[in-house]
């Protein structure tokens, strides 16, 4: 088996080659480290960054950003957006202020104040 | 009239770096002004991440990189004009803004502008069909969608394959919309391939390369668009049209840099980059007044952009502390697959100096080789080179010595 995969860490976004030799994957075409490890990610459990909003209830028409700490499987990213639409925050809100625990491994963390 | 040192106009990643920038090397008399209620410009409706990589090292969103330089301008004590729109900057340096407290009139012995770009409209395009409503520009989708929490649309066609386009078929999938497809007219997408990968192939997009929206169908919403592939010649081909339903289209179809006040100031422009022809300080040709950001040059990554800004801060600082430097100044040329190249004036400084660039195509393997006439001063090799991906060169200070003649940058693949 070979597949081809982008590096999506950096804007370099360098073509990777991933192929099974002997049980293990090699990888070719990296220009650092992180690029193996999210190519070997990759072919395993691929990972993303979930980045949405959720409402301010007590601010009219307002949305704060929020990101996901770490990144969840990539099969889930639907199951967290399905959770930020059932939730809300009431502002003021800070930059790293926790929304959800628990979700999928890792927690929701606002990305933008809101006074 | 009130006078301050430096003025900065728009507080977007540019503006503050600049502001920053010439604050620590010595002028603290700098003022900021914004037509928005806030700092950051388009990085607050930029909420997805890849922010800050190359410059603070870390994976941020866009307000979590605005805020970084927000602190720092907050820090200082950077006196913040809010809501407060330039109207006219003069050559002698005088700014006129509009603002809640009536017009404003400063004097200031330097002036950066930092005013970012706008996008492209449907009116300067041309596409056949009725107005309807569900047309807007991707950017203008991103903020009723990020910022005000509108959903635009159910079924999607974006026509642009630049990362703002790629970002919202990203953002309009999670939110639960069906995008039909991604349309680019060239027969290469403009966005970087990471955004192809993360945005289109992870949600099952089509791109159709070399294609085009050829009708608009809908009278009082949108009901659907007529694809096309297009010839050599960017002519739709009559038997590839293709009716696809749809409620939303979204245009993302390049940005043009703000630089109505520039051309108003009299600055002379750079008719490729649309935006000033400036010096490795980011000086334009009216002494005193820079340019940095989305107004010089449409980058792609918010990184460079702070840096472009943190060079003309540093500039505007000296200028005013130990005035013009002397040294003369050579021009700069693009070459063979090169399409412009920033700065379009280097002085010899005793400095190295980073050139920016774009090329005019994709390309594989390439060697960039820049020139002084028989003169090589620098040669970079990369991998693979594509116009939707800006390349800076180093020229080493001791390399510019000796030159007299135009620097050229030009690519030769390998
Ligand atoms: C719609 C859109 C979406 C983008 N999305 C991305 C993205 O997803 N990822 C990415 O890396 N890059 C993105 N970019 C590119 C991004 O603009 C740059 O990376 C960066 O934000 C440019 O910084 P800037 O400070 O030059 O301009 P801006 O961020 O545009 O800031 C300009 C500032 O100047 C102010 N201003 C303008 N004119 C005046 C005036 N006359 N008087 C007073 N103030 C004024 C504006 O209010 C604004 O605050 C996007 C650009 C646009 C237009
Ligand atoms: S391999 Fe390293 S350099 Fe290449 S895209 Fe990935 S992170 Fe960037």
């Amino acid at each position: 088996m070979e597949r081809n995969i982008t590096c999506i860490i950096c804007p370099r976004g360098c073509p990777m080659t991933v192929k099974e030799e002997a049980g293990k994957l090699v990888v070719t075409g990296f220009t650092c480290p992180k690029g193996e490890k999210y190519a070997i990610d990759e072919c395993t459990n691929p990972v993303r960054t979930v980045t949405s909003t959720v409402r301010v209830s007590n601010r009219k028409d307002t949305m704060v950003s929020v990101k996901t700490a770490a990144p969840v499987p990539k099969g889930k990213m639907m199951d967290v957006m399905a959770l930020l639409r059932k939730t809300a925050v009431e502002a003021p809100v800070s930059i790293g202020q926790v929304v959800l625990t628990d979700v999928f491994g890792t927690e929701v963390v606002i990305t933008k104040a809101v006074d | 009239m009130e006078k301050h040192a430096i003025i900065v106009v728009g507080g977007g990643p540019a503006g503050m770096a600049a502001a920053i920038a010439a604050y620590d090397r010595g002028v603290t008399d700098v003022v900021i002004l914004d037509r928005e209620p806030h700092l950051g410009g388009i990085l607050m409706q930029c909420i997805h991440n890849g922010f800050g990589l190359h410059k603070l090292g870390q994976e941020l969103t866009g307000p979590e990189y605005a805020a970084v330089y927000e602190k720092k301008v907050m820090e200082r004590g950077i006196k913040v004009y809010y809501e407060a729109t330039v109207t006219h900057v003069s050559p002698d340096k005088v700014v006129t803004a509009q603002s809640r407290q009536g017009i404003l009139k400063f004097q200031a012995d330097a002036v950066i502008l930092a005013m970012g770009c706008r996008e492209r409209s449907r009116g300067a395009l041309n596409i056949c069909g009725s107005r309807p409503a569900g047309v807007y520009s991707a950017g203008t989708a991103q903020k009723l969608m990020n910022c005000e929490g509108y959903m635009v649309g159910k079924k999607v066609v974006i026509l642009g394959s630049g990362d703002i386009g790629l970002i919202m078929a990203r953002r309009m999938s999670l939110e639960g919309a069906k995008v039909e497809a991604v349309c680019e007219l060239m027969p290469y997408s403009g966005g970087l391939t990471r955004n192809i990968v993360q945005c289109l192939e992870d949600f099952g997009i089509p791109l159709y390369l070399s294609t085009t929206v050829a009708q608009i169908h809908g009278e009082k919403r949108l009901e659907g668009v007529t694809i096309a592939q297009v010839d050599e010649r960017r002519q739709p081909i009559e038997e590839t049209k293709r009716y696809i339903p749809c409620d939303t289209l979204l245009l993302s179809v390049g940005l043009i840099p703000e630089n109505e006040l520039t051309r108003a100031c009299g600055i002379p422009m750079d008719p490729i980059t649309n935006g000033a022809l400036v010096d490795d300080i980011c000086q334009t040709q009216i002494p005193g007044i820079f340019a940095c950001g989305n107004v010089l040059q449409v980058h792609d990554l918010v990184d460079y952009v702070s840096e472009e800004a943190e060079r003309a801060g540093i500039g505007a600082a000296e200028l005013i502390l130990n005035g013009a430097a002397s040294g003369e100044a050579i021009p700069t040329k693009p070459g063979n697959g090169v399409r412009y190249v920033i700065p379009q004036n280097v002085r010899k400084t005793g400095n190295d100096v980073s050139l920016f660039l774009r090329v005019t195509q994709p390309f594989g393997k390439v060697k960039f080789t820049v020139t002084a006439g028989d003169q090589v001063l620098a040669v970079a090799k990369r991998l693979k080179a594509a116009p939707g991906e800006m390349e800076k060169i180093t020229v080493k200070a001791n390399m510019l010595e000796n030159v007299t003649e135009p620097i050229v940058v030009a690519l030769e693949e390998l």
